[in-house]
């Protein structure tokens, strides 16, 4: 298991600028995800690592090797590399059986028959297409296609895996059965492992590590537990999660020693040691972490229902007061009626602060 | 927000370490090196020759001692441009010739390109009978060579005028064909249009079949009466199609040699291309080099008026059809009339000529076509010193056979050189994308078509005629003739080139080489068998095309280099009409064949890529 490490990153398309400045670390047999939004520099990223682009400038090392630094003339071509790579579009040779898709490489490489077809064999039934290996890509599914090329991969046996956005063109059954495949397929390799996505569900549940970018720049590096619970900036706090983050803007006032968060008709208790430079805050929220009551209670802030939307497990809550307006999230499915009235209550311990001017968490 | 941002510092260019980044950086990017290899490949196949017969038009040459003893050799002259221009002879050099290839151009192109889109029309949206058979029939012109017709012309018109024996028309009606019948003008107008009709056709059917579902879509939209639409949809739709055809059809109808020469040359009608061929045999090849000059600045000037007319970015647009649902437009009373008349043209132009030279290759003594008279002697017979100056039978003819392998040698070496340029610069094109190299080799590529081919010829007699650099003189070689086919044709593979390639998805070949492909297995495995379906249609035309080849090669062909169309042409002039009917039947026989069976073969419809020359 080997390492990889960028850094000072640069990429630029003449004068358009990709990705800014990345400085990242991948450690031995790490799943990193980079997740951001469209256009953010993740497929350019990747594509510097395999060295199908040159950066401008920076330092990229795979394991303890530099395969690209400008200042000290090293420049390696992907050939030389030893990467898997998946592209979103799969990639397969539609001219080649998937027999000959899998082993071209491998015969390229000059091994003996035998292990061919030992590797081929060991990755067919990995991904279970055993039964389609005479066929030609044209005339497989679409996750049939997927997994011809995660079984390339396999019997490739690369030290490094790189994935472009590889289930966007599932649907979302078949989404989420490859994820689960994807996520033991990196435990059987061993191989370190960068995963490319702009959906935050595959990002949380396959990675150890999450990066989120955005506008080339990287936002926050952390685990999923830390880029969800503890956003290091406003950006990340809005990007990730389901239903939307609740912001609220509001002032810091001090009420007989305690301090308090007052938004509108909203207040709730907050660590004193935040002191905003200006006078305001921004307050985030998790829809899940707001407490629900259908009948009053003792300093619970009344709100009423403008619309009810059940997705099976859960259903999401819309509710307002004259000053302010929230989204919620409660378990189960709820029948309610737009105009009921409801009575909530913010689970302190799990409010995030932002600094309005800098966008940064006053936490950390 | 604050992040940290990279500073951008460029390391001196210069020093060791950089250079040696470069070098490497060059190494994995086999597109710019194909790209450069290609791009000075072409520079010294097109651009060095032009320059070498602009510099030999201005400068004093050996065989000018002929009219002016005291000139040195390399010296800076005006003698060539003056001769042409201003000189006594200019009247027959220069003008005489320059209005009877403008007179033809027009001409021919009007009822060629006026004809041809007639049939297009009739053709694609009109309900006449037998689509499928006519359509693949009025094409066929294009594999014969040009100057069929004008042998069958000469078979039927003959007079006596320059010796030798008279044609059908008086042996049959006892009186002599009046001159203007015979040759000159008006016969060559007539069988020049009779076979470039065919490329109007092929780009207007082309384009009127894709225009159409266009036009209902906004048709409907708009609601638009069917005035409105013509005038404003179909017609500048129409446009760039239109304006191909007519440069198309003239630019080829200035560089076209045999017609030309078998009606013209014998009453000494001159047109520009055989007064260069002309000059060239007469030793003036300075003259020659300034009239190849002047023809291709007309070519350029021509190219020029109509991209500005209908916008650059038009000018070259191919249509290629595609098979939209149409409404047909009903004939009426006039649907077997216009079916007979189509019938009746494709007969005179196709099936007649070959029925005429058919019987003229069967003939015993020139000039009698009476049946009894009929013998295989020019196919089968042995040497016979009576017949043909003893000349033997098409199959004991060991001239023919020769000439016949080197046809068949050109037109694959041609075809397959080209399919591998073609993806050469196809490849460094397309993934050089956005560079100035690319921008360059997509030019550079295109050059050859604005030579008129017989100016091609002249320049590269002048290029070639002596050693250049490390190549010999090729002079009188086959190799001569490959690579100027080569070069004629690389317009059009080119195209197919970049077609093909465009088809390609950039990540097949990133993922081969994120694998550890090399570049040539990747090629091997990869590009060249996904392209190969692309460039079939384009290397079959570029065979087609060169074995019926005569103006761009009829300056270079020489007996140790002859070909099937240069032996036709010489047979002709030595008035062995009975040999040339059967060697040109030979060739058509062979080309279209060699088409049908290549069409069979891909599958597809190898006539389908023509609409893109
Ligand atoms: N070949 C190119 N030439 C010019 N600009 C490019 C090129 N490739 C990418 N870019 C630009 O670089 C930026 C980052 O592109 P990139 O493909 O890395 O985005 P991404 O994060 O992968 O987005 P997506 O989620 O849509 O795939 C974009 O603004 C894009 O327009
Ligand atoms: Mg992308």
């Amino acid at each position: 298991m080997e390492k990889i490490e960028l850094t000072g990153m640069r990429k630029s398309y003449g004068k358009e600028v990709a990705v800014r400045h990345l400085d990242l670390t991948i450690e031995p047999g790490a799943f990193l995800t980079i997740l951001g939004p469209s256009g953010c520099g993740k497929t350019t990223t990747l594509r510097v690592i395999a060295g199908l682009e040159e950066p401008d400038t920076g330092i990229i090392q795979l394991g303890d090797k530099i395969v690209f630094s400008r200042d000290d003339g090293i420049i390696v071509p992907p050939e030389h590399r030893n990467l898997g790579l998946i592209f979103q579009s799969y990639a397969l040779w539609p001219h080649m059986t998937v027999e000959r898709n899998i082993t071209l490489a491998l015969k390229e490489q000059k091994l003996s028959a035998s292990e061919i077809e030992q590797r081929l064999e060991n990755a067919l039934e990995m991904v279970q297409l055993d039964a389609y290996r005479y066929r030609y890509p044209s005339e497989l599914s679409g996750g049939q296609q997927q997994r011809v090329a995660v079984a390339r991969l396999i019997a490739l046996r690369s030290r490094f895996l790189l994935m472009d956005e590889p289930l966007s063109n599932l649907d979302a059954k078949l989404r989420t059965e490859m994820r689960t495949e994807l996520k033991h397929l990196h435990r059987d390799l061993e191989a370190t492992t960068v995963y490319v996505t702009h959906d935050q569900i595959e990002a949380l549940t396959l990675s150890d590590i999450v990066v989120v970018m955005n506008e080339g720049l990287v936002m926050q590096h952390g685990t999923p537990y830390d880029i969800y619970h503890h956003p290091s900036n406003l950006f990340v706090a809005e990007f990730i999660g389901d239903p939307r983050m609740n912001t609220f803007t509001g002032t810091p006032k001090n009420d007989g020693g305690q301090a308090m968060f007052e938004c509108g008709d909203l207040s709730f208790a907050m660590p004193g040691d935040l002191q905003p430079k200006t006078g305001n805050l921004i307050a985030t929220i998790r829809p899940e972490n707001i407490n629900v009551s259908k009948t009053e209670r003792e300093g619970w802030l009344k709100v009423a229902l403008e619309s009810v939307q059940p997705t099976g497990a859960s259903t999401i809550l819309q509710a307002c007061t004259e000053h302010i307006s929230m989204t919620l999230l409660q378990p189960g499915f709820i029948q309610m009626d737009v105009g009921d009235f409801l009575w909530i209550d913010v689970d302190t311990s799990t409010v995030n602060f932002f600094d309005p001017d800098t966008e940064q968490n006053l936490k950390s | 927000m604050s992040f940290p941002q990279t500073e951008l510092k460029k390391p001196p260019v210069f020093s060791g370490r950089n250079l040696y980044y470069h070098f490497y950086r060059i190494r994995t990017k086999p597109e710019l090196i194909l790209g450069v290899l290609c791009l000075s490949v072409l520079a010294v196949l097109v651009m060095v020759p032009l320059f070498e017969i602009i510099y030999d038009a201005l400068t004093f040459q050996e065989y000018d001692k002929a009219y002016q003893k005291d000139g040195v050799v390399g010296e800076f002259t005006w003698l060539h441009l003056k001769r042409v221009f201003t000189g006594p002879l200019s009247n027959a050099l220069f003008f005489k010739p320059l209005m009877n290839s403008l007179a033809i151009g027009a001409f021919v192109t009007f009822f060629g390109v006026s004809i041809g889109s007639g049939l297009a029309w009739l053709l694609v949206r009109t309900n006449i009978r037998f689509k499928g058979v006519f359509g693949s029939l009025v094409v066929i012109p294009y594999m014969m060579p040009s100057w069929v017709l004008a042998l069958a012309w000469l078979s039927v018109f003959k007079n006596d005028r320059i010796g030798g024996s008279e044609g059908m028309f008086t042996y049959m009606f006892g009186i002599q064909p009046p001159d203007w019948m015979s040759y000159g003008f008006v016969p060559i107008v007539i069988c020049l249009t009779m076979h470039y009709y065919a490329y109007g056709y092929l780009l207007m059917s082309g384009a009127l079949a894709t225009v159409d579902s266009e036009l209902e879509e906004a048709g409907a939209i708009c609601g638009m009466n069917r005035r409105q639409r013509l005038w404003r949809i179909t017609l500048p739709l129409l446009m760039p199609a239109l304006g191909s055809a007519v440069v198309l059809t003239f630019i080829r109808i200035l560089g076209t040699f045999g017609t030309p020469a078998l009606l013209g040359l014998p009453v000494r009608f001159f047109t520009f291309s055989t007064q260069i061929y002309a000059s060239i045999n007469a030793r003036n090849s300075g003259d020659a080099y300034v009239l190849a000059l002047v023809l291709i600045f007309m070519a350029i000037t021509f190219i020029w008026i109509n991209s500005r007319v209908i916008g650059i970015r038009k000018s070259f647009v191919t249509l290629t059809g595609k098979g939209f649902r149409q409404r047909e437009i009903e004939l009426g009373v006039w649907r077997w009339p216009a079916t007979i008349g189509v019938a009746v043209f494709i007969v005179c132009i196709v099936i007649l000529p070959m029925l005429i030279l058919l019987w003229e290759s069967l003939i015993i003594t020139p000039g009698s076509y009476t049946l009894e008279g009929l013998t295989t002697h020019f196919w089968f017979g042995e040497s016979d010193p009576n017949l043909a100056y003893g000349e033997p039978g098409v199959i004991h003819s060991t001239g023919i056979m020769t000439a016949l392998w080197n046809t068949i040698q050109l037109g694959v070496s041609a075809a397959v050189l080209n399919g591998m340029f073609g993806l050469m610069i196809g490849y460094a094109a397309v993934r050089g994308r956005g560079t100035l190299l690319a921008k360059w080799l997509e030019g550079i590529a295109f050059a050859p078509y604005i030579f008129p081919s017989i100016a091609l010829g002249a320049i590269y007699i002048g290029m070639f005629s002596t050693p250049f650099g490390p190549m010999p003189a090729l002079y009188d070689t086959f190799a001569i003739l490959v690579l100027i086919t080569v070069v004629k044709n690389l317009p059009f593979t080119s195209r197919t080139g970049i077609a093909a390639m465009l088809q390609i998805d950039k990540s097949l070949e990133e993922t081969a080489r994120v694998q550890g492909i090399g570049w040539f297995r990747r090629m091997a495995k990869i590009i060249i068998p996904m392209s190969t379906s692309g460039l079939i249609s384009g290397m079959l035309l570029t065979f087609i095309t060169t074995m019926r080849e005569l103006s761009l090669i009829i300056l270079l062909l020489s007996p140790s280099n002859m070909v099937l169309s240069g032996l036709i042409f010489s047979y002709n002039e030595q008035d062995m009409s009975q040999h040339s009917g059967a060697v040109t039947l030979l060739l058509v026989v062979i080309i279209v064949s060699i088409n049908f069976l290549v069409q069979f073969l891909s599958g597809g419809k190898g006539l389908s890529g023509l609409k893109n020359s």
